[in-house]
């Protein structure tokens, strides 16, 4: 599983970042949890508002800081 | 007393907390006549009541901007032409977030979907700017005649300077990024009153973390100055019989980085020192419209050249703004 966290850097997106390493440990489940930072690719997938979550290259949230039960929950789901 | 007057001291201006610092610190043998007794006041006071202010005021306008996310308002601008558009997008930028990192994917969003260059910047200039935070506290620092004109004055300023840009019809001058991708449609979600509250104490939260070193700065500056630099250094520099005031503030404002709730402190001090409204009100506009991180942050969706007509525009237009203050101060105090 590849889960993206889109966000310019900002505190929102780091938070949301942390909450999804929590999430997934809470599951018991590994995957590998990449930064994108860069405007061009965030814009690549579509989102307006961030901290965005992408999923297997699905966007599953985006503008909300989610909390890791949230996460946890997308993950599941995805 | 005027009903009206007296909501505006005590809940605005908070002539009651004024009272219980001065009580507290005459009570601890400090005489508020001199300097440091005065200062102490100005500081005590502005940071609480400024902290009051920010927390309510944005738990407010983030309720309310839960009802238009971005999604919402782009659907909105699609549907509007002409200078109904511009207008729109100047007001939506008013409830806009405050972050300016977000400013960027809204920019991709709303170029990328089609909207012309003349609304997308309408909204762009207006969202920092104005909003219903800045013309609250203005109110409760100086008053309203001034608050009004003051958000007045900033939606002509995102109007107009929208339209010329979109005059100049500078759409090759978009980073091709930007226009190559569709824009994703999430349906919107559903929110829950619940919901929004909870956004709302988030956001309050959240800005609380970030300006809060801001808003002790400005405060802090703004106590120095009104107590410890001279009156004649202030007016040698920017007193408002300088011609050169207003472009000289605005110059120092721009490459500096806060929201209106730091830069406010500064301005009511610089007020009580004798400068010129305007010249205050242009260097407020100018820390709040634009700062280095932001410019940067713009660069990396427009090519130069148009933000360099970006840049200008909004300059010269504070600095008109500043002046068109100055001569008509006599109106507002």
């Amino acid at each position: 599983m590849l889960i993206k966290v889109l966000g310019s850097g900002c505190k929102k997106c780091i938070t949301l970042t942390e909450n999804t390493h929590t999430a997934l440990s809470q599951l018991q489940r590994e995957a590998e949890v990449v930064k994108v930072t860069d405007f061009a690719e965030i814009a690549a997938y579509g989102v307006m508002s961030t901290p965005a979550l992408v999923i297997d290259e699905r966007v599953v949230s985006m503008g909300k800081v989610l909390s890791a039960d949230e996460v946890a929950a997308l993950i599941q789901a995805a | 007393m005027d009903f009206f007057e007296w909501l505006n001291d005590q809940l605005l201006r908070m002539e009651w907390l004024s009272q219980g610092v001065k009580a507290v610190l005459e009570a601890l043998g400090l005489d508020l006549s001199s300097r440091l007794g005065g200062s102490l006041h100005f500081f005590i006071y502005d940071v609480i009541k400024i902290f009051i202010l920010l927390s309510v005021l944005i738990f407010i306008i983030s309720w309310i901007q839960s009802y238009f996310p971005p999604e919402r308002t782009r659907r909105i601008l699609g549907g509007l032409q002409g200078f109904r558009a511009n207008l729109a997008a100047a007001l939506l930028g008013t409830i806009t977030p405050f972050c300016s990192c977000s400013s960027i994917p809204l920019f991709i969003g709303f170029t990328g979907s089609g909207l012309p260059l003349s609304i997308t910047f309408s909204f762009l200039i207006s969202s920092p700017l104005v909003d219903l935070a800045s013309l609250i506290l203005l109110a409760g620092i100086f008053n309203w005649s001034i608050a009004i004109a003051y958000v007045l004055l900033g939606l002509v300023l995102a109007v107009l300077g929208g339209a010329l840009i979109g005059a100049l019809r500078m759409e090759q001058q978009i980073e091709a990024f930007v226009t190559r991708h569709p824009v994703l449609d999430l349906p919107p979600e559903q929110l829950q009153l619940r919901d929004r509250l909870r956004y709302a104490a988030e956001q309050v939260q959240e800005i609380v973390q970030r300006v809060w070193m801001y808003v002790l700065l400005g405060v802090g500056i703004g106590a120095l100055i009104h107590n410890w630099i001279p009156e004649s250094v202030i007016n040698a520099l920017i007193g408002s019989d300088k011609l050169w005031s207003v472009p000289l503030a605005t110059l120092i404002g721009i490459p500096m980085y806060a929201d209106i709730f730091g830069t406010l402190p500064i301005a009511e001090a610089l007020v009580h020192k004798g400068v010129g409204l305007g010249t205050v009100l242009a260097f407020m506009m100018a820390v709040t419209a634009l700062s280095l991180p932001s410019l940067i942050m713009l660069r990396k969706v427009v090519k130069p050249p148009l933000l360099a007509a970006f840049f200008s525009i909004i300059t010269l237009g504070i600095m008109l703004i500043g002046y068109l203050f100055n001569a008509f101060a006599y109106l507002f105090l």
